[in-house]
Formats: structure tokens, sequence, C-alpha cells
């Protein structure tokens, strides 16, 4: 009984996180620049920071990752960082010969004031940076914010930095941007494959296939051969339009590239489950000029006659879900789609946004829900709120397991990080498909829990 | 192919029987490299966690504290407070007017819910940078709360892993000697620098128990504040992964005269020649103590060495890489490698010292290269060059050994099984046997005879 202190009402907090929804933004921006090919991420920080990430984002896709640091010492830290940032630019380049490398920075750098863009510059100035090779930067101060503020940072880095805008005059090119947000590798991989098959050409960053889920051949590549290649990157300042998937993780990319590039955007949820979906293939559709072909609208009806299928087995369930805001929207509207309960959602990344979208998803269809994000939303919170009233199901990352097993509740683990299973790399949870896939994920938990439960005389062997 | 080395690096990287023996070591990384290493905050967390009845606070952004919630499987026999995750985490408001009265209001809160034995506060990055006053903070609550609440300096920028494993002695060393309740065996000992790892403290702690011996603390595994407390009426301290814990040694025999002796539990032959030297230290007090631990020995090689010796003939001949983040471990990972019939042809550490790089180099065969804060690069260069089959290390090192089709064992962290005393080296043998004879090498296409 690891959460024996949890008690049932909920305790005044005023100063302490216990148990957090959330990381801190480096994290975040490291994971986008692995979705750049032949890019190695650089922690402007600590030794420790970088070795953190790296840990962590192993740890979730059991995956080599390979990031440098600027190595702060002392005098660093009062002198600035500067010098190291530099040094190690011109080391990196030399001798792991990346095409680019992604700078973000750090608490403590940002603290004592570190300017990336001066530093970056000064870089170039002095010829650190080979002829042919580019560096990019983000801020991601590990105060502000969370994992996905440091995602969004880079990515907005990436439309800024690199899109290059077009000239004057020249129309725009017959292509779409996608901005998937934080997702997998898996997901990105059947983003693609909906592009695909709409036949709709298209440019899309991040992307960590072929990347965080490279195949075993034997060698250890530095640049696995997946990632957005920069020159793609570079033309998504002539594309037709931007879609950004996810508000929080996506938004502040697109709205670089309309700055800059004057490319028109759309913010529409993740693609997770039937009517997310739908608006994005939908607007893909309207904006295109692009029938959605039969065959995306046959997985629609594959995933819709599963939830037919098995609907006796998921309305009312009351579940409880943490995580990021982005996939927390989308996926409660889902749930209640397929008449399930989200009683208690909480995210540790802030943004105002997020209540009011909450309410507009769960109001009137299940008014007893509580939700919370931003400061004190964390899984202590949650906790209380389930021993106040329990919950059939827990939806989200790994750091459920402790709830799971002392209050005995089914668990599908989904989102960032996920420690102790394996799956989320290759299967995905966007599109018709991904829904099938959670879908799929619930009803075994959920069935498995009732095979367990049920007393001999109705241990059912069809269900 | 030459190796990719930084040139700054060129020092930090020797094959032996290539040139004299002068590696570099004890430096800074090389700002821009791929290091392994981590940093001092790190150092500090990975000393005091264990310490199970304490509460550990985490003083600084929400990272440094999420990044280490319950990723050390550190078993507790009773309370598990560690395994939980507290932190202040600082917002920008913070950083700009301080996060003094966050902090106080934090462990107050925390101390009236849990009831702790003691409080670690760990001051982050960026508390060294805004400047809170944490010392005087953790004073004034521990004066209001009654129990100790220690601040742990463990900036991460100041210095390296190892300046935290010194903040933790320190720390520790506010708790040490400060009961003197009790009685207490002249035959009695602490032990050092064992984490519990998989229980592997327990393992230990048996063997002392059959050789008549009080253990009064293990610091820090399963460890509690009352035991600390007591720690400085023990006759000798026994220091296992040396890197960690010697400071509070020596400090403690400075302080209370109590000597202490460096051991290793890893291996038959480390673990009996750790068991004869306590035996030994206390002959004069107890003349059938020597007995006892001959029994003990002769009891536990006897189960043990028979499958060991299957083992051996499974592994004989195969090459193995060794990257561990204290030397010391190497050492006695190069012997029972050894007697497996295994290899080591690379071997290297993150924080070894100029000792610690002598020994290994007199222990390696020639052609064996020898490693100071090495990086991916290099070390996947001499994996594939000294066609090594086994790679022993820890988190960031698993997944690249996998890509490049050879077994691994996690000695770190995330070790499965315990590792340590007699029954640990055999699961350590099996393990290493499991992973490097695995059929899934030969999907490897690298590798010889891959299908």
């Amino acid at each position: 009984m690891l959460l024996k202190h949890t008690t049932a009402e909920v305790a005044e907090r005023s100063a302490l996180t216990v148990n957090p929804a959330k990381t801190c933004q480096p994290v975040g921006a490291m994971y986008a620049a692995l979705g750049i090919h032949g890019c190695l991420p650089h922690s402007h920080g600590s030794q420790g920071c970088c070795a953190y990430h790296r840990s962590a984002l192993t740890r979730h896709y059991k995956e080599p990752v390979m990031a440098g640091t600027s190595s702060f010492t002392e005098g660093a830290s009062v002198f600035g960082g500067q010098g190291n940032l530099v040094q190690a630019l011109n080391n990196m380049f030399t001798i792991y010969n990346p095409e680019i490398i992604a700078v973000h920075s750090t608490c403590l750098s940002e603290t004592i004031g570190d300017d990336l863009a001066q530093i970056v510059r000064k870089s170039i100035d002095e010829g650190k940076v080979p002829e042919g090779k580019t560096v990019i930067y983000a801020p991601t101060p590990s105060f502000i914010g969370s994992h996905v503020t440091g995602f969004a940072n880079m990515c907005a880095s990436m439309a800024s930095q690199l899109a290059e805008k077009p000239a004057e005059e020249a129309a725009p090119l017959d292509q779409v941007n996608i901005l998937p947000g934080w997702v997998e590798p898996s997901d990105m991989r059947e983003i693609k494959r909906i592009m695909k098959t709409m036949g709709i050409p298209y440019v899309m960053y991040p992307d960590t296939s072929d990347v965080m889920d490279a195949p075993m051949t034997g060698h250890h590549e530095f640049y696995p051969k997946g990632g957005a290649k920069i020159a793609d990157i570079k033309s998504s300042g002539s594309s037709k339009a931007t879609f950004a998937l996810g508000a929080w993780a996506s938004e502040p990319a697109a709205k670089e590239l309309w700055k800059k590039c004057r490319v028109p955007y759309e913010t529409l949820d993740l693609p997770i489950g039937i009517k997310a979906t739908d608006r994005f293939l939908a607007k893909l559709s309207e904006v295109t000029g692009t029938p959605v072909p039969d065959s995306l609208t046959a997985e629609r009806g594959r995933a819709v006659d599963m939830i037919t299928d098995m609907q006796s087995y998921l309305y009312g369930k009351r579940v409880a879900l943490w995580g990021d805001p982005d996939q927390l929207l989308a996926l409660s509207e889902f749930l209640a789609d397929i008449d399930m309960k989200p009683v208690y959602i909480v995210s540790g990344t802030p943004g105002k946004k997020f209540m009011n979208k909450m309410e507009s998803i769960l109001g009137d269809v299940v008014p007893e829900s509580k939700f919370k994000n931003g400061e004190r939303a964390d899984l202590f919170l949650m906790h209380q709120w389930i021993k106040e009233q329990g919950v059939d199901l827990l939806m989200g990352n790994t750091y459920g397991k402790y709830i799971a097993r002392d209050d005995d509740i089914p668990f599908v683990r989904m989102g960032f990080p996920i420690y102790d299973r394996v799956g989320h790399s290759y299967f995905p949870t966007v599109g018709y498909m991904g829904a099938i896939r959670i879908l799929e994920k619930i009803l075994g938990v959920l069935m498995d829990r009732q095979d367990r439960d049920s007393p001999e005389e109705s241990f059912e062997l069809v269900m | 192919m030459s190796a990719p080395i930084l040139k700054e690096r060129n020092k930090q990287v020797h094959e032996k029987g290539k040139a004299a023996f002068d590696l570099q070591c004890d430096r800074k990384s090389v700002a821009g490299s791929v290091s392994q290493r981590a940093c001092v905050f790190c150092g500090s967390r990975v000393v005091l966690y264990p310490i199970a009845d304490a509460l550990h606070l985490v003083h600084g952004s929400i990272g440094c504290a999420s990044y280490t919630w319950d990723i050390r499987g550190s078993v507790s026999s009773g309370p598990e407070l560690h395994r939980l995750c507290f932190s202040t985490d600082l917002r920008e408001k913070d950083v700009v007017y301080g996060g003094e009265k966050k902090l106080s209001a934090a462990v107050r809160e925390l101390t009236a819910k849990h009831k702790p034995a003691a409080v670690f506060v760990y001051s982050t990055c960026i508390v060294g940078v805004i400047g809170d006053d944490v010392d005087s903070v953790c004073r004034k609550a521990e004066q209001e709360l009654g129990i100790p609440v220690i601040p742990v300096h463990s900036a991460g920028f100041a210095g390296t892993k190892k300046d935290g494993y010194k903040a933790a002695c320190t720390a520790l060393n506010k708790i040490v000697g400060t009961d003197e309740t009790g009685e207490i065996s002249p035959l009695s000992i602490n032990i050092l620098g064992e984490f519990n790892l998989a229980g592997e403290a327990w393992i230990i702690k048996e063997y002392y128990r059959r050789m008549g011996i009080q253990v009064v603390s293990i610091l820090t595994g399963d460890g509690r504040i009352p035991d600390i407390r007591k720690s400085h009426r023990a006759s000798l301290n026994l220091v296992q992964c040396s890197g960690s814990l010697t400071t509070l040694a020596e400090h403690m025999e400075k302080e209370y005269g109590i000597p202490y002796k460096r051991v290793s539990y890893f291996g038959l032959e480390d673990v009996s020649k750790a068991l004869y030297e306590v035996a030994g230290y206390f002959s004069d007090q107890d003349p059938l103590i020597m007995k006892r631990t001959a029994d003990l020995v002769r009891e536990e090689v006897e189960t043990y060495l028979p499958a060991l010796q299957e083992c051996k003939r499974r592994l004989e001949g195969m090459k193995a890489a060794i990257y561990v983040g204290g030397a010391f471990k190497a050492f006695s990972l190069i012997r029972i490698l050894r007697t497996l019939g295994v290899d080591v042809v690379l071997v290297g550490s993150q924080t070894g010292n100029r000792q610690d790089y002598e020994q290994l180099e007199s222990m390696c065969d020639k052609g064996t290269v020898i490693v100071d804060d090495s990086n991916p690069m290099e070390m996947s260069h001499y994996i594939v060059e000294k066609d090594v089959d086994l790679f022993i290390g820890g988190v960031k090192e698993r997944p690249m050994a996998f890509k490049l089709g050879v077994g691994f064992c996690d000695h770190n962290h995330e070790r499965k099984t315990a590792l340590a005393g007699f029954e640990g080296t055999l699961n350590f043998a099996r393990e290493v046997c499991a992973s490097a004879l695995s059929p899934v090498w030969r999907f490897a296409p690298r590798r010889r005879n891959s299908l």
C-alpha cells in the first residue's frame, strides 16, 4: 500500500506538488528535436538535466537517445554559459556530425539570463557552425508550463527559424503542413498513412517515426533514417495551409508559420476518437478539396461497429484520466461518446482554456465530472477524488500504477511516460484505427476484470 | 575506422599495451560531449533516496523531482515514503520573488501529513541561482517541528556527481551521533554504500547475522533515521561502492574513531574476502568467528559453485564490455567475468579516480580499452571493433547494447534480481547467460552467424 497515506478528504495544500502529472519543459524540446532527421538535441544547462531527459525518453521508448549538454560549472552559472555553448556546438559538429543541432535552455540557463539567439549568432559568426549545417534554439524554462510547453516551444522554433518565407508573388506549393503534436512515433506513422490514403501532399514535423522506433540492425545509428527533412521544414513556409493538431503542443508553431510566412492555419483537437478524427478528415477535405476516400470511411465503420458490439461493457463506466491537455480533451470526448463517464481528470500542464473546453465537452453529458489543471493538479489530488468515490478504470501514464494497485482498479496506459509496458511505439491511438486500439485496450482490462471477479456460476465463456 | 574521440578526450581513453598508461580522469566533461554522467543533485539523490522513513523534498523546478520519482529499486521492509514524489514545483513568480516561503510551507504541510523521521531538502540548480536561504528555512522548521530538517546542497552545476555524494554524506553526518540509548554489541558494524537494490542489503545482513555480528545501520539501503542516529557506536564501517560514502566513513573515523574497510560483495571471491576480513577484525574478541565464517563461506560456495560452473561452460570465450558509475564495481565485475571465462575488452566508469584506473589497468589484459566519462559513440565503436558479446551497464547503455545486437545486464538502478552475495553471483551469471546466449541475436544482421 504505497499510497496508504491518501485519504478521501482533500487536504489543502498551498505549496506542494505530490506525485506530479507533468514534468519540465526541456524533455519535450528534446523529444520534438528528435523528430528532425539528422538532429542532435542539445541541453544548455547542467549535465544532470540532459542525463535525466535521455533516461526518461530511453525508458519510454526503449531506444538509445543521443543529446549533448553544455555541462554547466560554477563558473558558467556565474559568468554565463556562452563559452560552454560555443564550445559545445563546435565539438558536436566536429565529432558527431549532425545535420542540425537543436538547442534548448533549462531553468538554470534561463535564470542566469543566457540569450540563446545571441550565442548561436556568435557561434555562426565565429565559424563554429560548418557550412551547410544548421542550429536552431528554443527557450524552455522549466519553471513555466510543463513538458508540453517545451515540445510546443521547440516546434515553434522549427517553424520560425527553419521555414522560409515564399517570394512575394509565388503561388503556394501544392502541399499542407501537419503539426502532429506530442504523439507517439506510431501515431506520426498513422497520420502519414492517413495523408497518403487521402492523397494529399504534406510536410509533417516533427516526425519521430523511424527514429524512436528504429529497427534492430546490429548497428547503433546515431541518426536513424526517420525524422522530418530540413528541406521539407523549410518548404512549409510555402504550404497552402497548416493543420495544428492539439492546441497546446502545436498551435504556437502554426502561429509562427502564419506570422512569418502567412500560411493560414486550423487548430484542431488531436484526432483521438471518432468525432475528433471526423473533424480532422473533414477539415482536410474542406481545405484541400479532397474527398475522404472510402477506405477511411470503412475504417470509421469498423470502429463504430466495434463500439456497438461491445457497448454493454462500456456504458456508465467511471473513468479517471491524467496526462496532457491535448490528449485529455480528445480522449474525454471519445469516452463520453462511447457512453463511458470520464469523472476525474487532472493535468499538471497549465492553460486557462483547459477548464472551459473540458466543461463544454463534459458539462452536459457527465455533470458530475471533476477536472483541474495547472498547479497542484497532481496524482495525489486524483487519488483523493478516487478515495471519495471510486472509478472503474484508470487511463494515463505509468505513474497511475500505484493507484491501480492500491485500489485494485483496471488500468490502461496512455500518455507520457510509459515505463512499464510496450506497444505505444508501435500501435497508434490516433485516427479510426487508433480508436479501435483504444477500445481494445479498454475492453481488455474491463473484461479481464469481469472474468476475474465474477462468481463461478456467472463466469461466461461468451462475452 | 578510427575511433570517434573528441580531441579533448584523447587522454581519457587508453588501450592497454599501446602506450604508457597515463589516463586522465576527474575532469569536467567536455561541453557538447554526449556524456553518460549526471549532476550533483543526482549524486545526492541516489545516495539518500533509500532512507525510507524520511521525506525527500526536492526544492526546484518540477523536473528534478519527477525524473527521480521511484526510479531506483531500493527496497524497504517497512515505510515507503521515499517512493513518493514531493516537489516545491517552483514557478516563474518564485524565481522572481524567491521560493523560501513556498519551501517553508511545503515542509510544514508534508510533516503534518506524513510524520516523517526526518526531512531532506534538496536544493537544485535554480535554488542555487535565485539564492534562497535554504539553511535558514530548514533550521527554523527543525526547531518548530522537532525533527531533523536537513538541507542537501546539490545545485547541479556545483561540481560532478561525486560532489553530490559528498553533499549527501554531509547531510547524513548531521544525523549520525545523535542517539546514545540502547545496547550495541562490541561485534558491530555499519554497512555503507549498499542501497538494497532488489533486496541485496538483506542478503548481506543475513551473512553478518550468521557470523554473530550486529548490523547497526545500513547506509542507506532500507535505511532508517533511528538506526543512523546510533551508527556512531558501531565498531567498524564497511564501505561498498567506494565513491559514494567514503567521505562519511572518513568523517566517522575522525570524529568517532571508527575504522573503515573497503569491501565488495560482488562475486564469490570478493564476498568471501569481505566476510573473512570482517571476521579477522573481530577474531580477538570472538575466537569462534573465523570458524563460523569459514563454515558460512564453504556452505554458500558449495551451494552455488556447481551452477556457476555450468554457466562458465556456456560462456567460455565470450567478450564483455563494462561501463559503470564508480570504478570500484568494475574491479569486481572483471573478476566475476574472468571466473566465468569471459574476457573484458572494454571497461570504463563515469567517475573513477586515478588510483581506480591504475588498478583497473593492472587487472586488464593487453588490448583492453579503458575509458573515463565515455559516450555512446566511443562505446559503440569499441563494441563493434572488439566484437563484444555482452555489455554490463545502466539505463542509458541498455538500448545501445541491444541495438548493436549484444547481450546486456543492468548492474545499476534497474537490476532485476539481487546481484550481491553468493546467491547474487549466480543470479548475475544466469542473467548474463540468458542475455548473451539469447537466440534473438541470431536475428541481428551484424552479428556473426546471423539468420
